[in-house]
């Protein structure tokens, strides 16, 4: 038992809904008491979807308990399938009817059904959302993905976006531009925008590019075993992996490498003066592992940021992560308590958090902007306009959003400068959010729940009330990191007693 | 008010369905019970679909550290029932620690805790004893093969009654977690009346909880408390029947009901109503422009189905094509089906897929539904009102009525000033 706040994944049958919900043609039943319906909203209001969900609920209740509960199913299936005629079922189980186990696999094949059916097995008390979406898309390529001949000429399927995904309608046009440009055709997008009928013909293409491993990898690994297609690593999330995987692409299919990247502009916006101000701004990134793991290469080398802090909340990836953890010099957060993020992010006193919709309340209680880069998402995360994450056009995304929250390079000098004139105080925040002033910490923020150990010494540190008062003339921006810096000085050089001295010392000696 | 048509709906045949059900379980209830009940934290003993579901209902509306959470339910618990009641132990020990100001802790159950048979009355108990006398442990089912939606609040304030303090006093106990702000205005207008000794269940925080016994009158604020009425009934307490106090009407019929149970002079009830009920009347009327004469098809949601069903065609000039509600309690419900115009089609529970077949045929000017079938509606060119919003806004008495109009009327005004561009929808 386990207790939870706030979720980064719902029940993995969620997951089996995202990938059935971005699908044509095929329907999933599932065995569900009343009330599991809640997931048809995240479609419908988040994704705002005009359709519902291709899922029908068995809807049992108490009294149907131990008497028949199998013949509900079973009931509901058969309408399922008169009133929708799908191409494929899926059938399976949530929570409450894994325990009482009423087979609907087994129920359902014996319905004889005229198409394919596919049970899941997916775990409710074990495993979780992203389990759900990789798990049902493998199952969907086993069941459905036949041997066929290669296309003619070179082609390739884009494998992972799902319904409810962060930016993968967006996503699909960049990657199939950069498809494009080097004469490769789209054999199938899946599973968002196939239909089972296409699923039948993935093997016509002659190799994969994943985007999501997270709702993919499995799929993409059997079809390169039972099929011989090769799929490709790289997530072209930033200017520098959509070079990488150009790169890749062109190893692959034997095609020349070839980016058209006229309309890039995120190197030059990032190397112009202006600029300047990001340099070595101190960046939290927690998200899923892919995207947080892309967020970080971008942050250190296309932005300039310093990455100090990063985390996934996804255990599956945990073993990437960590390497590239290491790789930057940070500690590795793998968690899905939020209180336990938050309590992280308040120790590292971050400029700016890249995260999820979790992380974006963290930093509304905290004071810190964030930019939103991962799943779990709210309905602000599907923008009316073209919002990409990936390729040319993704880089320039990457480049607008993150930079929006901060404050901007001359600004930041002026409150420097005129930190006492009332115009530029804290609360004022950047200037270019008008009426979204970052908040200043709630009294129970600065008491996280959950004590970190944090060395003795800098618990016994005492700030003098002339280098606190000194301390409040930083502008709020860097104040965090100011006072984290200070102790650590005043700790390292075993001083017990802050004063505005020891302030000053401490910024000469982190100068950069 | 005296106005009756003679042909209600109490004669009219319901049509009884079992189906999909598209609607919440009453662990939804939490989402508002939390914020009433100030010093109660709420743990609801699931799985990851308990959590999901009331982080999803709530999105974004609250994200300070809720006084509510899941004991999400793991292999081991399965395994063993005796575990599962050792963890329980533990989380809610830590909980506490964590949380000294809370005051009542309430166990929820959900749908897996009820089929695996976690007996969370005497896991109450127990951790009532353990924790005495700084906090006191109820439980109740807002699980989904149990309750619908509002039968949460139902199954609450029901644990609660057998809790209450007794008492010989003739006092008046509101029944119903409304919004701050409603049930102020509703005790000063019972003030006014001169009804004094007043109480409401649930109290705000649990030193506020009301006192009950064979003197104790009670009026339901919510229709759908049937189970919380039926508790107060066995501790000696006598309902008041009335109409539910939406609109102008229903809010004087409930306040008539309850100064007639308190022998207050018709005078000084039309001296004191007078200008609330002036001004409710003027305020529904603006929205009523908008919504007289047009069709309205409410889906199954909260039990306040029938009620606004009442006003809108009573006080807005509407008509009802269907009125579905999950549950029909006919005791508590029969003020309201004498009211209701004949002619609308009753139903009582749900095959989803059936009743939109019913919406499509009828082509209502409005649909009163869930967050689930909103949009696809729309996107079929039909107009939706989200049945959720009418649990999280204050709604009931005079000062709301105009608000509560104004919500159905806003989808209708939003379609007529968007007409000029037919809506183009992605799917």
């Amino acid at each position: 038992m386990k207790l939870t706040v706030w979720t980064y994944e719902g029940p993995p049958h969620v997951g089996a809904m995202r990938v059935a919900t971005g699908m044509e043609g095929l329907h999933y039943v599932l065995h569900a008491p009343q009330g599991d319906t809640y997931a048809d909203l995240l479609f419908t209001m988040i994704e705002r979807r005009g359709k519902r969900p291709p899922v029908t609920y068995t809807t049992f209740q108490a009294r149907d308990l131990g008497s028949d509960t199998a013949t509900l199913f079973k009931d509901a299936c058969l309408a399922a399938y008169e009133r929708f005629k799908p191409e494929a079922l899926i059938v399976g189980a949530s929570c409450t009817a894994e325990l009482i186990q009423d087979d609907p696999g087994g129920l359902a094949e014996a319905l004889g059904l005229p198409v394919p059916v596919i049970a899941l097995e997916l775990p409710s008390y074990s495993r979780k959302e992203l389990f759900g979406t990789d798990e049902t898309f493998y199952q969907l390529c086993r069941a459905l993905a036949k041997p066929v001949d290669r296309t003619p000429e070179v082609s390739c399927n884009i494998l992972g976006p799902v319904g409810l995904g962060f930016r993968h309608r967006d996503d699909v046009v960049e990657v199939t531009k950069l498809l494009d440009a080097m004469d490769i055709t789209v054999n199938c997008v899946a599973p968002m925008g196939s239909r089972p009928s296409d699923l039948a013909r993935l093997g016509a293409a002659h190799f994969n590019v994943v985007l999501y491993p997270e709702h993919a990898e499995n799929a993409a690994r059997w079809l390169e075993r039972e099929h011989g297609q090769p799929f490709t690593k790289t997530v072209p999330i930033g200017t520098q992996a959509t070079r990488r995987l150009v790169d890749e692409v062109a190893q692959i299919s034997g095609q020349a490498a070839n980016l058209q990247d006229d309309d890039l502009r995120q190197p030059w916006w990032s190397a112009s003066v202006d600029s300047t101000y990001l340099t070595g701004k101190r960046v939290f990134i927690f998200g899923d592992a892919t995207h947080a793991m892309a967020a970080a290469r971008v942050a250190r080398d296309e932005m300039g940021f310093e990455v100090c802090g990063l985390g996934c909340y996804n255990r599956e990836f945990a073993r990437p992560l960590r390497a590239l953890a290491k790789e930057f010099g940070v500690e590795a957060l793998i968690t899905d308590d939020y209180l336990e993020v938050e309590h992280a992010i308040a120790e590292a006193a971050p400029e700016m958090i890249l995260g999820t919709q979790m992380e974006r309340h963290i930093g509304k209680r905290l004071g810190i902007p964030c930019a939103v880069i991962s799943s779990p998402v709210h309905v602000q995360d599907f923008p009316a306009r073209h919002s990409p994450q990936m390729g040319v056009e993704g880089a320039n995304v990457l480049f607008d959003t993150w930079v929006h929250p901060l404050v901007m390079g001359l600004e930041e000098h002026l409150l420097t400068m005129f930190r006492d004139d009332f115009e530029f105080s804290d609360a004022a925040g950047p200037s270019h959010h008008g009426g979204h002033a970052p908040v200043p910490p709630a009294p129970e923020a600065a008491a996280p729940t959950k004590a970190a150990p944090a060395p003795k010494s800098i618990e016994d540190l005492v700030w003098v009330p002339a280098a606190e008062k000194e301390l409040r003339k930083i502008p709020f921006f860097v104040r965090g990191k100011a006072r984290r810096n200070t102790e650590l000085f005043a700790a390292e050089q075993g001083v017990s007693e802050i004063s505005v001295e020891t302030l000053y010392e401490a910024k000469a000696h982190y100068a950069r | 008010m005296n106005d009756h048509t003679p042909l209600g709906c109490n004669a009219a045949p319901v049509l009884k369905e079992r189906g999909q059900h598209e609607v919440f379980c009453g662990l939804t209830g939490i989402i508002w019970l939390h914020r009433k009940m100030q010093d109660a934290f709420f743990l609801v003993v699931g799985s990851r679909t308990c959590a999901h579901l009331l982080q999803s209902a709530a999105g974004v509306m609250i994200f300070a550290e809720p006084r509510f959470g899941t004991a999400i339910l793991e292999e081991g618990d399965l395994a063993g029932l005796k575990d599962a009641n050792d963890e329980l132990d533990r989380e809610v020990a830590r909980l506490l620690e964590r949380r000294p100001d809370i005051r009542q802790l309430f166990l929820v159950g959900s749908c897996p805790s009820e089929v695996i048979k976690l007996d969370l009355s005497r896991a109450a108990e127990r951790l009532s004893q353990a924790h005495a006398p700084n906090v006191r442990v109820l439980n109740f089912s807002g699980s989904g093969i149990e309750t619908t939606f509002t039968q949460g609040e139902d199954a609450c304030l029901a644990s609660m009654v057998p809790e209450l303090a007794s008492t010989d006093a003739a006092n008046l106990l509101l029944v119903g977690a409304l919004p701050d702000v409603v049930e102020d205005q509703a005790r000063a207008l019972l003030s006014d009346l001169g009804i004094d000794n007043v109480q409401v269940l649930p109290g705000r925080r649990a030193d506020q909880d009301p006192e009950v016994g064979p003197n104790t009158r009670y009026a339901l604020l919510q229709p759908f408390l049937g189970d919380t009425a039926g508790a107060l009934d066995k501790r000696g307490a006598q309902r008041i029947a009335a109409p539910f106090p939406f609109g102008e009407e229903g809010t004087t019929l409930w306040l008539k009901a309850v100064a007639d149970a308190f022998g207050i002079e018709a005078d000084h009830f039309d001296r004191v109503t007078a200008a609330p009920r002036a001004r409710a009347r003027k305020a529904v009327a603006a929205a009523a422009q908008t919504l007289s004469g047009k069709r309205i098809f409410f889906m199954p949601d909260s039990q306040l189905e029938l009620p606004l069903a009442r006003f809108l065609t009573r006080e807005c000039g509407m008509e009802a094509v269907e009125v579905g509600t999950p549950f029909l309690h006919r005791a508590i419900m029969e003020p309201e089906l004498d009211l209701l115009p004949g002619g609308a089609r009753l139903s009582e529970g749900q095959d989803v897929e059936k009743q939109l077949d019913r919406v499509r045929a009828d082509q209502p000017d409005l649909t009163v539904c869930g967050l689930g079938l909103a949009n696809p509606l729309e996107s079929e060119g039909l107009t939706t009102k989200w049945a959720i919003e009418l649990v999280f806004t204050p709604v009931h008495f005079y000062e709301q009525a105009g608000d509560l109009a104004g919500l159905f009327a806003r989808p209708v005004r939003r379609k007529a000033l968007l007409a000029a561009q037919p809506a183009e929808v992605t799917p």
